[in-house]
């Protein structure tokens, strides 16, 4: 959506150019305009009413409506989830709703769930009651038949006792009170009901403590959780009977019940009136039940029609919010005829813009038309590059760092090149390669389905990055190519190698006395070096001369783009006395050591250049003896010594004292032109700030410049030596992979067992996937963004400056939930 | 006095001072409260709150507030949070963190004893309750008739038992005896509490027993004051105060005799921290005291943060938090009942 608003010219170098607009719109057709603004996207409002407190704002009432909605359609939303139910993605854009019906119409509905709700509650209380009422009656019913029984039987045996013995046993108190006066036991009330079993305990001990132990508690466990009337949760409940005598302990018995909140049901003792009150209510239990059902039935009813239009009502709420609040940044003029708006947009929008104010003002029959007026400021407007689905992976890689200054060079447009191809130096093997690419494949190919689905945490970064990953997967089968590694193993791709056995007696080729016997082999490593004793000291040899090469060169281009960012903004000092000097600096040390690494390459030299370098500093006037690569390198590397160390004051000294005599000579034109604008006390102000913005501070300057140098020569090596971990990267790479190859795959194999080979196999594949495919990957990925970052971009990049954030409806959906 | 907490302290308490340091930066700032302080319905306070940490837990409410309400969610914040930081807490942060809380067990027990002398319902009285300080067997408070009862009963269970055992009385409850026994058990909470954080040690020991210091004193005047033309005698007035503070030994045999609160406030202006607290008092002027008071502890409250590795910023934290909510039940009640005038009045800016 983004890339089809700009204009074709890809130019991702410099971002686009920004404008500082100011909007007079009629306050009639304002929130028309702001919302076309919305649909086009390609304004940021400034908050002209930064100081006013959310409420005072001009559509604080229209923004607490909006609020108001938004909790009803979360209210619908946490009713839909409880039920189970999804609010269809389908939406259906048929009727055009505004906002004043939309409010009528949820406030109606609202009221009309919450009665619907309001009844299914009080029905579910009583069905819940029932419920619980019903258990009571079973329970309590079994423990006084029990009780009964027992009872029963022991007075028939203390009877028999009685007669045997006469009384001389004294029986437990209970029991003898039964025996000896029969008409006391009418006396012990009781009560019964359900309390929750983890008070249960608490419950019983509070009951003795508070009667002195004058009660008898029974308590039977319900086997189901029981949803508790009061609060409608499941809670596992006891069933219980407390027995007590006396009216001061039923009271406090009743206190502690309500207390505990246990609750209470009659029971009656006489069988007969239990077995009709169990069919009572068991009979209202099966109409309430069948009520209840009507009741949900007609509820689902209802959260289905809101889930029609749920989407559609929610989008169009959180659109309406979202314009007011933008309309609360505007500020309203003085006749309140217009709303006055600023902002900032790209400088080819301005037709867009334009028209969409006139549509705006025709659509809402406005006499007057909106006014766009272009302002002139000093403030440094936000960065925006147009990028698309490709591009924009690398510009975040980019603005991760720190968003580019307005107009900055942007490394992003070489950032989309190299940064796959050093990922690629660091992984390269293009069997690997191949199981990125089609992974990444299948991502590209199902871009639009998955694009619009929620992904993992993971997977959308992966799924964001899938053009990167797609050019760090190609450029991996080309390294790999060239390092002739697939899954570790050789293959003789490009035609046979050059190399091959002198005679009989070197079967295994781990020893030496291969002799060449063709042409060197066409693309890539000569496969025959794999396995071999010299394949460490072949491949690293190559590979570090290789990094120090993409390093010296990536570092040039960087100071490259310091060159081409000094030229565009005419800053002729940074040229001379920061672009020069570090060039030769750079060049004259690292710069040579490539150039000898060429010529040592092309002409197959013994000279050691460790040596070289090193000797180059400690005695430069020495001679070179064996490891002279070409004529006249002594003065050469004299002269480069020298001009090195010319470069470092270079650096340091001319620049701090230039910018000093620069802004003295500007002061000096300054105080002179005072005196002649002393008669017009308006202008005296924003003169006075821009004098105090431009303040000098000598040593400030000079410090800062002192530690650009130093950290530019430090950096120049240390960089230096931080792209050897290219080399570093790729060879624990092929390492790590001929590991699993040989330890694994290999050692399976020679099992001949096909269980073994079972296991073998699967140990390589989750090692290769996991180990290499994944962690490996993640790694080599941020060695080469951190190459990136501080290597390249330290070179050139003050990302400091901020982010174009458009007023877009496009925006809106992406936003949490 | 100080050990080597800053060696050890993180292993077990560092992620919960991060998270109470974090809960702490979520505090309204006086740029919130003069916003608050502009409202002009309930509507705009929630509005504006819902800006800030207490959103999730008002965005939710339809929409004619009620004060209750406000005040109720913002509690309801404030207990999620202590749960979760007493959930995370091991030895001896957590047995510090219910110390927090028993201050409020006492408010709760005295609120329902005198609710229930009154005979007001029970249900109704626990909604009142402070939700940090509640216990199992709160409810059944209601049953006990006497002290005595009160203790055996219930409170035998809850950490408040100890406290219990100086006022255990066979007496009646009526209003001045359970003042009293809020008093005492006050006390016994206090001198337990300053006792646990000196076992302790270290930062925390000092200073907590600064801030715990200065709410035995405030409860001292504020005995003192409340007490004046009671018919409490002297000896069992000062048997109400506190153990140790500043005022401890001498301040307090002043106090035991004052009379008026001139007198009081001669007492209070002999030690320096207080003085400058009752030298912006007019004479005769008990009402400003309190929000005074508040300030003066607001200030030692967010002073605690200055200092790491140690339990205060807990403590510290809780009674931020609730001075916070005080203050928005404060400017709640103005702008429903249309005082704005009187909204300064009793708000305490806390940064």
């Amino acid at each position: 959506m983004v890339e089809q608003r700009c204009w074709p010219k890809m130019d991702l170098l410099r971002s686009e150019s920004m404008q500082l607009v100011q909007l007079i719109i009629p306050l009639e057709s304002a929130h028309r305009a702001i919302s076309y603004l919305g649909d086009l996207g390609l304004f940021q409002f400034k908050d002209l009413n930064a100081e006013k407190s959310p409420f005072q704002r001009t559509y604080a009432a229209q923004i607490k409506r909006c609020a108001e909605m938004a909790r009803k359609l979360r209210f619908f939303k946490e009713h839909m989830t409880k039920t189970g139910m999804l609010p269809s993605t389908r939406s259906a854009i048929t009727n055009d709703i505004d906002l004043d019906n939309l409010e009528v119409k949820l406030g109606e509905l609202e009221a009309e769930l919450i009665e619907i709700n309001s009844n299914n509650e009080k029905l579910e209380h009583s069905y819940n009651e029932l419920v619980e009422y019903k258990l009571v009656l079973q329970k309590a019913g079994e423990l006084f038949y029990s009780a009964q029984r027992s009872a029963a039987v022991q007075q028939r045996e203390l009877q028999v006792d009685n007669h045997g013995e006469g009384s001389i046993d004294s029986p437990l108190l209970l029991e003898q009170e039964m025996i000896t006066d029969p008409s006391k036991q009418i006396k012990l009330g009781f009560v019964s009901g359900l309390v929750s079993r983890e008070k249960s305990m608490v419950f019983e001990r509070i009951l003795f403590r508070a009667t002195r132990g004058n009660v008898f508690l029974k308590q039977s466990v319900v086997e189901n959780s029981v949803v508790d009337p009061v609060s409608g949760e499941k809670v596992e409940k006891n069933v219980f009977v407390v027995f007590y005598s006396g009216e001061r302990a039923k009271n406090k018995i009743l206190k502690i019940c309500e207390a505990f909140g246990a609750n209470r049901y009659p029971f009656a003792e006489d069988l007969s009136k239990q077995y009709q009150m169990m069919t009572e209510v068991s009979a209202r239990l099966i109409e309430l039940k069948t009520t209840i059902d009507v009741g949900l039935a007609h509820q689902s009813n209802l959260l289905q029609t809101i889930g029609f239009q749920f989407e559609q009502w929610n989008l169009l709420v959180k659109k309406e919010k979202y314009i007011y609040h933008t309309l609360n940044m505007l500020s309203i003029d003085v006749t309140k005829k217009c709303l006055v708006a600023e902002g900032w947009c790209p400088a080819f929008a301005t037709d867009q813009i334009q028209n969409a104010l006139r549509r705006a003002t025709i659509d809402s029959s406005s006499q007057i038309g909106a006014i766009f007026q272009v302002l002139q400021t000093k403030e440094s407007p936000p960065t925006y590059f147009c990028t698309n689905k490709f591009t924009s992976a690398f510009q975040e890689i980019v603005d991760a760092y720190g968003i580019a200054k307005y107009q900055e060079a942007n490394p992003s447009v070489y950032t989309i090149i190299t940064f796959p191809f050093l990922f690629a130096v660091m992984f390269g093997d293009w069997g690997h390669g191949i199981c990125l690419l089609l992974v990444t494949l299948y991502l590209i190919i199902r871009e639009k389905k998955l694009s619009s689905k929620k992904l993992g945490d993971i997977m959308e970064m992966t799924f964001s990055g899938r053009y990167v990953i797609m050019m760090m997967a190609i450029f991996s089968i080309y390294t790999g190519l060239i390092y002739n590694e697939f899954f570790s193993v050789p293959f003789e791709l490009f035609g046979p190698s050059a190399y091959a056995c002198r005679d009989q007696s070197c079967r295994d080729a781990s020893t030496a006395g291969l002799i060449k016997v063709r042409d060197t082999y066409p693309f890539g490593v000569d496969p025959k070096w794999h396995g071999t004793r010299s394949e460490l000291p072949f491949l690293n040899s190559l590979k570090m001369k290789m990094s120090i090469l993409l390093g010296v060169a990536q570092m040039n281009l960087g100071i490259m783009m310091s060159y081409f960012n000094a030229k565009f903004f005419g800053d002729k000092l940074n040229i001379w006395y920061q672009f020069v000097p570090q060039m030769i600096f750079l060049n004259s040390l690292f710069g040579y050591l490539s150039l000898l690494i060429i010529v040592k390459w092309c002409t197959g030299s013994q000279a050691d250049l460790y040596h070289v370098m090193i000797y180059m500093f400690l005695s430069p006037t020495d001679d070179l003896g064996d490891n002279q690569l070409f004529l006249g390198q002594k003065f050469l590397q004299l002269l480069l010594l020298l001009s090195a160390l010319v470069a470092v004051p270079w650096m340091l000294f001319p620049k701090p004292f230039l910018l000093k005599k620069q802004h003295e000579e500007r002061h000096q034109g300054q105080s002179y032109a005072l005196v002649d604008r002393t008669d017009d006390p308006l202008e005296i102000e924003p003169h006075y700030d821009s004098h105090k913005h431009e303040e000098f501070e000598f040593s400030e300057v000079f410090v800062h410049q002192l530690i650009h140098t130093i950290e530019f020569v430090l950096g120049a090596v240390s960089n230096t030596a931080s792209y050897l971990r290219l080399w570093a990267l790729s060879l624990a790479h092929s390492e790590l992979s001929s590991v699993f190859y040989d330890k694994v795959l290999l050692l399976a194999w020679g099992f001949n067992n096909t269980i073994i080979l079972i296991i073998g196999i699967i140990v390589f594949v989750c090692a290769t996937v996991g180990v290499l495919l994944v962690m490996e990957t993640l790694s080599a990925f941020l060695h080469a963004l951190r190459l990136h970052w501080v290597e390249f971009q330290n070179k050139f990049y003050e990302g400091d400056g901020y982010k174009f954030h458009p007023f877009s409806f496009a925006l809106l959906g992406n936003e949490d939930e | 006095m100080y050990g080597f907490e800053a060696l050890t302290f993180n292993i077990h308490g560092g992620y919960l001072e991060a998270i109470v340091r974090g809960h702490r930066s979520g505090l309204l700032t006086a740029a919130d409260y003069n916003n608050l302080c502009q409202c002009e319905t309930l509507d705009d306070i929630k509005m504006h709150l819902t800006a800030t940490e207490y959103g999730p837990y008002l965005q939710n409410e339809p929409s004619p507030l009620h004060t209750t309400t406000i005040v109720e969610k913002c509690t309801l914040k404030l207990v999620d949070e202590y749960k979760h930081m007493l959930c995370q807490a091991t030895e001896p942060l957590s047995t510090f963190l219910e110390y927090c809380t028993y201050g409020h067990m006492i408010d709760n027990v005295v609120l329902i004893v005198t609710g229930t002398l009154h005979e007001r319902d029970v249900q109704e009285l626990l909604e009142k309750c402070h939700p940090l300080g509640m216990f199992d067997s709160i409810a059944t408070l209601a049953v006990a008739q006497n002290m005595r009862e009160l203790y055996r009963l219930v409170l035998v269970d809850t950490p408040l038992a100890p406290y219990f055992s100086e006022c255990i009385t066979s007496e009646d409850l009526d209003d001045m005896n359970i003042e009293i026994m809020r008093n005492t058990l006050y006390k016994a909470y206090l001198e337990d509490f300053y006792r646990f954080c000196q076992k302790l040690g270290g930062a925390t020991a000092e200073i907590m027993s600064d801030l715990l210091a200065f709410e035995a004193d405030r409860r001292a005047v504020n005995i003192t004051i409340n007490s004046i033309g009671t018919e409490l005698t002297r000896d069992d007035r000062r048997k109400l105060y506190s153990n140790f503070g500043l005022l401890y030994p001498y301040g307090h045999e002043e106090l035991a005799v004052c009379e008026d609160l001139d007198q009081v406030r001669g007492v209070m202006e002999k030690y320096p921290p207080y003085q400058s607290i009752f030298s912006r008092l007019s004479y005769g002027e008990s009402q400003l005291l309190d929000k005074a008071f508040y300030e003066e502890e607001v200030k030692r409250l967010c002073l605690s943060f200055e200092q790491q590795f140690h339990y205060a910023v807990f403590f510290a934290y809780m009674r931020l938090r609730e001075q916070e909510i005080r203050n928005l039940m404060w400017i709640s009640e103005c702008v429903a009942q249309n005082q704005k005038s009187r909204v300064h009045d009793s708000v305490v800016f806390i940064f």
